[in-house]
C-alpha cells in the first residue's frame, strides 16, 4: 500500500521571533502555500491527463463522483468513523502505555534490561504477520484490529521516549540536585519536560505507523472503515472507491498529523533550535 | 583563623580509566575562611572541576576528608550553592521560574518564592527578562540566570566551576565586575574555578595555584588588593605584581611547563 507521507507534505512554520524576520517568514510562509496549492493543482492535472490517455485510472472527476455518492448515503462517513476510531483508540492506548515503559526503560538499568529484548523483537515483526496470531487468541471483532494499531503505534513510541529519558543532559540533573531536589522531583521536573520533545517525535511516528497498519487490520472480518470499503471495492474493480478511500486516509492522516505537530510546538517552544 | 568554612583534608581522588589508574587529586588540603574569595587556578588536567565536584557533593574522594561547615560532605546541599560553565538553566522554565526552582524545593510559598526571585532578579540586573525563556537570552545573561539562581537558595557557599569560560573577552571581564558586586552586596564564601590568570587576581583575596598530574595545591597567593575593586584596580602596578606571581606559579611550574607524557586527560 502505497501512501503520501503526511509528515512531509508542507514545510514547518516556526512561529514567535523577532519582527524583522517574522515577516520575512510570513511572506515565506504566504509563498510556499502557494507553492503548495500549484503543486496540488498540477499533481491532479497530471492524473487528469493520464486517466485521458487510457491507463486504466479513474478521471479525477469520476472520483468526485464517487465521493458525493459515498457521503449521500452515509458510507464515507460510516468508514470514516469506524476507522478513526480504531486509530484513535490504537494510537491512544499505544502512547499511554509507551510513554511510562519508555520512562521505566530509560531510568532504570534493570528494567531496561528486562524490557528491550521484546521491544527489539516485536519490532522486527511486521503487524501484519502478527493478524493471523491475533485472530486466533482474539476473536473477530475490534479487540485485535485495535491490538495491531496499539502495537505499531507502541512500538514506535517507547524507543523515542526511552531514548528521551537516556539523553537527558546530565548538568540539568545534577543542576536540580544541587538546588536539594530529591529523585521523584528530578524526575517530575527534569526528566519529563526535557524528554517530552523525543516523546512527541515518537507519538507522530507512532500515528504514522497506526495509519500505516490500518488497512491490515481491517482485512480482519470488518464491516465497515476505509480499508475495509477499499478491499470490497478491489473485488468489483471498482477503482473510484479505492482511489476515494486512499484520498481519505491520506487527509485524515494529514489532519491528524498537523493537530499533534500544533500541540507540540506549543508544549516544545522553549526548544532551541537549529 | 576561625573554624575554617570548607576545610579539605589530604583529599585524593583516582579515576579508573581503561585499567590504569589516574590521580585527579593527590593529597590535596586547603582551608577556606567564612566569606572569603577564593580562586583555583591551574592548567587542565589539574583536577580542579574534581574538587569543585567532591565539595559540591556530586562526586566522592578516593581517600580524604571534604568539611563544610564541621560536617563531612555527603551529597549534594542547599548550603552550597553550583554555577555550572554550561549555565545548566532549565530551557523549558522561564527565567523567574528559573531561580525559582530551588525553593519551590524547600517547599517556600508561591509569593515568598517570587519575591526572592524578583530581588535576585534585580540583584543581577535581570529584572526586565523575568518571563523571557532561556532561549531568548545571550550567554552572559543566562549565567547571570544561573547565579540568580544559586543565591535564591540562600546557600552559604557558591561553588563556581569556570561559569565565565564559555563568553567572550568584554562579556567576562563585565561579569566579574557584577558578580564583586553582588558578592558585595550578600557575601557568600566562594570558591571559583578558573583558568584565566586575570580573573582569578582580579576576583579572589586568596590565589591556589594547583599542577597537574597528579593534581596537587601547587601554590598559595594572597591577594592583599581592597573590596570594592573598581575596574582601574587591573592596571594598579600591585595588580601587574600579583598577575605576574601567579602567571609564573601556573606556567612555569618547576621552573618550567611539566610536561610528562602521558595519555590526556578527560576535562569534565
Amino acid at each position: 500500500m502505497q501512501l503520501t507521507d503526511p509528515r512531509r507534505a508542507a514545510p514547518a512554520v516556526t512561529t514567535g521571533g523577532t519582527p524583522a524576520p517574522a515577516r520575512r517568514r510570513r511572506r515565506w510562509r504566504g509563498r510556499s502555500l502557494v507553492l503548495n496549492l500549484v503543486s496540488i493543482v498540477l499533481g491532479v492535472a497530471g492524473w487528469e491527463t493520464l486517466a485521458l490517455l487510457g491507463y486504466t485510472l479513474p478521471t479525477p472527476a469520476a472520483v468526485a463522483r464517487r465521493a458525493g455518492e459515498l457521503v449521500a448515503d452515509g458510507t464515507l462517513a460510516d468508514d470514516v468513523r469506524a476507522s478513526l476510531r480504531r486509530v484513535v483508540l490504537g494510537f491512544a492506548l499505544g502512547t499511554a502505555a509507551a510513554v511510562p515503559v519508555g520512562f521505566l526503560m530509560g531510568w532504570y538499568a534493570t528494567a531496561r534490561a528486562l524490557i528491550e529484548p521484546w521491544i527489539q523483537f516485536f519490532r522486527t515483526i511486521p503487524p501484519l504477520a502478527i493478524i493471523p496470531l491475533a485472530i486466533v487468541l482474539m476473536g473477530i471483532d475490534e479487540t485485535p484490529k485495535v491490538f495491531v494499531i496499539f502495537l505499531a503505534a507502541f512500538l514506535a513510541c517507547v524507543i523515542a521516549t526511552f531514548q528521551g529519558v537516556v539523553d537527558v543532559n546530565r548538568t540539568l540533573i545534577d543542576a536540580a540536585r544541587v538546588l536539594g531536589a530529591r529523585d521523584l522531583s528530578i524526575f517530575l521536573r527534569v526528566v519529563i519536560p526535557a524528554s517530552t520533545p523525543f516523546i512527541f517525535v515518537g507519538m507522530r511516528v507512532g500515528l504514522g505507523s497506526a495509519w500505516a497498519t490500518l488497512v491490515a487490520a481491517e482485512l480482519i472480518a470488518a464491516q465497515s472503515g476505509l480499508g475495509y470499503r477499499m478491499q470490497s471495492a478491489q473485488l468489483y474493480y471498482d477503482l473510484p472507491t479505492i482511489f476515494v478511500g486512499l484520498i481519505s486516509i491520506g487527509v485524515l492522516g494529514l489532519v491528524m498529523d498537523r493537530l499533534l505537530l500544533l500541540v507540540e510546538r506549543r508544549v516544545t517552544g522553549w526548544q532551541e533550535r537549529r | 583563623m576561625a573554624t575554617p568554612k570548607i576545610s579539605v583534608r589530604s583529599v585524593s581522588k583516582t579515576f579508573d580509566l581503561a585499567g590504569h589508574e589516574l590521580a585527579a587529586l593527590q593529597d590535596v588540603s586547603l582551608d577556606i575562611a567564612d566569606n572569603e574569595f577564593v580562586t583555583v587556578v591551574g592548567p587542565s588536567g589539574c583536577g580542579k572541576t574534581t574538587l569543585m565536584n567532591i565539595l559540591a557533593g556530586l562526586e566522592e574522594p578516593t581517600g580524604g576528608h571534604a568539611v563544610v561547615d564541621g560536617r563531612e560532605v555527603s551529597g549534594p546541599g542547599p548550603d552550597r550553592g553550583v554555577i555550572f560553565q554550561q549555565y545548566a538553566l532549565f530551557p523549558w522554565l522561564t527565567v523567574r521560574r528559573n531561580v525559582e526552582f530551588g525553593l519551590r524545593e524547600q517547599g517556600v510559598g508561591r509569593r515568598e518564592r517570587r519575591e526572592l526571585a524578583d530581588h535576585y532578579l534585580r540583584l543581577v540586573g535581570l529584572e526586565q527578562f523575568a518571563d523571557a525563556l532561556p532561549k531568548t537570552l545571550s550567554g552572559g545573561m543566562r549565567q547571570r540566570c544561573a547565579i540568580a539562581r544559586a543565591y535564591a537558595v540562600n546557600p552559604s557557599i557558591l561553588l563556581m566551576d569556570e561559569p565565565f569560560g564559555a563568553l567572550d573577552a568584554l562579556t567576562r571581564v563585565n561579569l566579574q565586575e557584577q558578580l564583586l558586586q553582588t558578592w558585595n552586596e550578600e557575601r557568600r564564601t566562594v570558591l571559583f574555578i578558573t583558568h584565566d590568570v586575570d580573573e582569578a587576581v582580579f576576583l579572589a583575596n586568596r590565589v591556589v595555584v594547583m599542577a597537574a598530574r597528579p593534581g596537587r595545591v601547587f601554590d598559595v597567593i594572597d591577594v592583599d588588593l581592597p573590596y570594592p575593586r573598581p575596574e582601574e584596580a587591573r592596571l594598579s602596578p600591585e595588580f601587574a605584581a600579583l598577575r605576574n606571581r601567579v602567571w609564573r606559579a601556573v606556567h612555569h611550574q618547576d621552573g618550567g611547563p611539566a610536561v610528562v607524557p602521558q595519555p590526556s586527560v578527560p576535562t569534565a
